[in-house]
């Protein structure tokens, strides 16, 4: 009982005293004034330093929170509990807090940096005339490969995957949209189709592509492209660019029948406390010099234009993170399907997952 | 004993525990899994979940889960037995816990570049001549680190069965003529039966909803209850379906409880003689 | 205290070896000079130095230890006092019931428990932070700490409550005196895995976090898109160091001053 009673004590003790040396590391913190904005952010998607410098530059402190899910973002903040001044959800997921009123409307008086922002990327359908939303870095979805572990495969269309001689090779990722998308682009159709017909047959042909997959998994794909154990992977641009960063051997490529164009966007959810710091925010991210160094540190394509030439020119004439117009045109946006929809994807996605084995 | 040992005063914070983070979230799990996306009233999701797809997860669930229960136990009772017999045993046993105090996803990342093709453990199967082996994305990984998370839950309560465990029960047994196994088996194994149980019951249970590891180490190639549940509730934002699944979960435990307890009887109070 | 002989030494051995593996191969990496967990390319310090100068992280670890301490310590008296309580229900079926819904918390799927305790949060008006996650933690790890404690008052005998009864010991000296040391090992594992659980939650602490408090999980997770880095290998190799220090230096300590002939001991 004396030992229980003395480990207690020490608990409480040493909780006291972290608690202590806490409070003193963050000093000149304290959220919710005035003079401070809460930023929800993925996580290591952001340079630190610009959050200092944005600091220094505004006086506005910036409290920041990370989160690994779009849907568990949108969760947090319908729930409400912080007062969120900014977050940067997926394109699909800016229509869906649009819908649910989530989002204010931002204030284009506050925000004259948008001009460094290319045109292309503006005014998209998710969003019109960028009511809500403005982008932070976009990319597309293609095939990431090690031609180092291949006979000399190119993957110029999707159809490719299905070569009967890449047995247990492809690697794909656990999201619906994504992988029943790469069935219906392989097939020429929308990667919005909402055609039940056009989903089975996408399904049907994804089927077929199973003896071929090695795996069906996340973010870990990197590592495992990296360290080469996977030699053909369904990714995103950005994630292709983290494996390219570690094994210069591996490649990235667009598949020509086309493919997604992704975006992620700055937002200013309806929960916002402090909506002038917010705006500031955002103003400050799209300035030329911070979007080329916040880029760089990223790794993923800036749709800032201005950014552009403050940035390593190998990097911005690489044309598969800065694809040209003709690739471009071949790109689809993900429009919200509505849930019904979104559910019927991820019935179809995991019956194709059940069938794997 | 009839009189109540602990005046209601202290079991107040545990009652309240049970109707506020039990009860409540219960109810509202039920209450949900009556609703469908559009927010209307159904029973659709309960008529959903006897489609073959759900059945077939849960067998497989169940089926993964029990593999997992087996072989944490396997290997958990001789580890907790040889434990019990070092010279710092209480040193060693915190030892067992403390790589579980790592985060997760990191020893889950260390696993996929351990069992990668060019990781350790191939390196090691090749100078045994075995050859390089698909480690990652079957069965066997995945049940090896599901293993590795839920072990530390299963050595402890066996661990402290046997530990005080009197040695001269043992003693006697031998003396009367017994081999090891008859020894085991009849004055051993009943006597640590209680923590066997707790063991399989806190391994047993998360099990069955385990994700995260059906797709970092198994690649989807093992899918359960929890993941659909995980699917669900975050992707497909139809917390109708995955609370319904979520309470099929909970009534598949309370059948697991139901039939564990009844099984009690008789044993409880040979035990110990101090 | 029986010797072991070598088979089963062998045995622990290769059991250490396989628990400790995946860590060794984080901090081996933690070296690495390149990006990642793979490919080594040359030996550095650097992450090492990147964990002292990100304060947020730190203060982000102190947030983890102290939520996991404080949650281990509080659910562990909860626990015990609801196994104790559990135990001696004199309706067995009641005490079945109470028993079940003890281990609902263990089987349901943590995105289920992190959404249903956000929304129980928000329509109490408990601030999301340091407070809802505390009680969170507390809230999952309580089943753990009774099904660790239940067997070892299952073996308890009764006839030893009843000798202590006899000799006129009032419930209080019984609780300390008898229950208590008795099941001090049930505690101390339940305390243990306690923070097991605490350390490795995720999505329940996801959920009910906000106002900039996170944990370190959250902050790994949410770090897996964009990769996680080298940074945190360090970190956890920092953690795991330290935990081994004090573990063994706490062990040590505290057999010296309990038995100061333990060095002659075989």
């Amino acid at each position: 009982m004396k030992e229980i009673v003395r480990g207690a004590a020490v608990i409480i003790l040493v909780s006291a005293i972290l608690l202590f040396v806490n409070a003193k590391l963050n000093e000149g913190g304290g959220s919710g004034g005035k003079n401070t904005i809460t930023v929800y952010n993925w996580g290591e998607y952001i340079d630190p330093d610009l959050l200092k410098q944005f600091e220094q530059e505004t006086g506005i402190k910036v409290i920041y929170e990370t989160f690994d899910s779009n849907e568990g973002m949108m969760g947090k903040i319908e729930q409400g509990g912080t007062s969120y001044d900014i977050s940067m959800p997926s394109e699909y997921m800016v229509e869906m807090m649009t819908e649910k009123d989530l989002l204010l409307p931002l204030d284009y008086s506050k925000i004259p940096n948008v001009k460094n922002i290319d045109p292309y990327f503006l005014d998209l359908p998710f969003d019109p005339g960028n009511e809500y939303s403005l982008p932070y870095f976009w990319g597309t979805v293609g095939i990431a490969f090690n031609p180092t572990l291949l006979d000399g495969q190119t993957f110029e269309s999707w159809d490719k995957l299905w070569d009967p001689s890449l047995t247990q090779q492809v690697v794909l990722v656990d999201s619906a949209r994504e992988t029943i998308g790469m069935g219906l682009n392989s097939l020429g159709y929308s990667l919005n189709s909402t055609n039940l017909d056009e989903l089975r047959q996408a399904t049907d042909k994804l089927k077929k592509l199973s003896p071929n997959v090695k795996a069906v998994i996340g973010d870990e794909v990197t590592q495992l492209m990296v360290n080469g154990e996977a030699a053909i992977s369904l990714t995103w641009s950005g994630q292709a660019a983290d494996m390219m960063y570690e094994n210069e051997d591996i490649d990235y490529i667009v598949p020509e029948e086309g493919s997604n164009l992704w975006f992620d966007n700055m937002v200013i959810p309806r929960t916002a406390s402090n909506i002038e710091g917010a705006h500031a925010f955002i103003n400050f991210m799209l300035d030329a010099e911070v979007a080329a160094q916040n880029a760089d540190y990223v790794g993923y394509s800036t749709p800032n234009m201005a950014a552009l030439e403050f940035m390593d020119p190998e990097v911005i004439e690489d044309e598969r993170f800065y694809p040209d117009e003709e690739t471009r045109s071949h790109l689809e946006v993900y429009r919200n399907l509505g849930l019904e929809m979104l559910g019927h994807y991820n019935e179809l996605f995991l019956e194709f997952k059940m069938d794997m084995k | 004993m009839n009189k109540r040992l602990l005046r209601p005063l202290y079991t107040v914070p545990y009652t309240a525990w049970i109707i506020l983070f039990v009860v409540a979230p219960i109810a509202l799990i039920l209450y949900y899994s009556f609703f469908d996306l559009t927010g209307h009233f159904t029973f659709d999701n309960y008529k959903n979940f006897f489609t073959s797809v759900y059945l077939k997860l849960t067998i497989s669930s169940f089926w993964y889960a029990f593999l997992i229960t087996l072989f944490s136990l396997l290997f958990a009772y001789p580890t907790a037995y040889f434990l019990t017999k070092t010279k710092h045993k209480q040193l060693w046993l915190l030892l067992i816990i403390i790589p579980s105090w790592i985060n997760l996803l990191l020893k889950t990342y260390a696993f996929i570049g351990l069992f990668g093709l060019y990781g350790p453990v191939n390196a090691f199967l090749e100078v045994m001549g075995i050859g390089q082996q698909q480690l990652l994305f079957t069965d066997f990984s995945f049940v090896f680190v599901s293993v590795y998370i839920f072990i530390p839950f299963m050595i402890l309560p066996i661990f402290n069965a046997l530990d005080k465990l009197n040695p001269t029960l043992i003693d006697a047994s031998r003396d009367l003529g017994a081999n090891a196994w008859t020894t085991f088996r009849r004055v051993v194994w009943p006597l640590t039966l209680h923590g066997v149980k707790s063991g399989i019951q806190v391994v047993f249970i998360p099990a069955l909803s385990l994700f995260m590891i059906t797709r970092l180490i198994a690649g989807n190639k093992v899918i359960t209850l929890g993941t659909a549940i995980e699917q669900q509730f975050l992707v497909t934002q139809n917390w109708g379906m995955g609370s319904t699944i979520a309470v099929f979960l909970i009534l598949f435990m309370f059948i697991i409880m139901l039939i564990t307890s009844g099984s009690e009887r008789g044993t409880t109070t040979n035990g110990k003689i101090k | 205290m029986g010797k072991l002989s070598k088979l089963p030494k062998l045995y622990l051995a290769v059991v250490f070896i396989i628990l400790y593996a995946p860590i060794f191969y984080l901090i081996f990496y933690s070296f690495n000079s390149g990006g990642g967990m793979s490919n080594f390319e040359s030996f550095t310090l650097e992450h090492y130095a990147a964990v002292f100068d990100d304060t947020r992280l730190i203060i982000i670890l102190i947030n983890t230890i102290v939520v996991a301490l404080l949650s281990a310590l509080l659910s562990t008296a909860i626990g015990v006092l609801g196994a104790i309580a559990i135990m001696y229900m004199r309706n067995k079926a009641m005490r079945s019931a109470v028993l079940s819904l003890n281990n609902i918390l263990i089987v349901s799927p943590d995105v289920i428990i992190g959404a249903s305790f956000l929304i129980l949060f928000t329509m109490v008006g408990i601030k999301l932070g340091f407070a809802s996650v505390l009680i969170s933690h507390i809230a999952f790890s309580i089943p753990i700490v009774v099904i660790m404690v239940l067997p070892k008052l299952q073996e308890m005998s009764p006839s030893l409550i009843d000798a202590a009864l006899d000799l006129g010991a009032t419930k209080k000296d019984i609780l300390r005196r008898v229950i208590i040391p008795f099941i001090k090992p049930g505690i101390f594992a339940g305390f243990f895995l306690a923070l097991t659980y605490s350390l490795d939650d995720f999505a329940v602490t996801f959920f009910v976090t906000g106002n900039g408090f996170s944990t370190l999980s959250v902050e790994i997770y949410s770090m897996a898109r964009a990769g996680i880095t080298l940074t945190i290998n360090a970190l956890s190799g920092l953690i795991f160091i330290v935990t081994v220090i004090l573990v063994v230096g706490y062990y040590a300590i505290s057999r010296k001053a309990k038995s100061p002939l333990s060095g002659v001991r075989r």
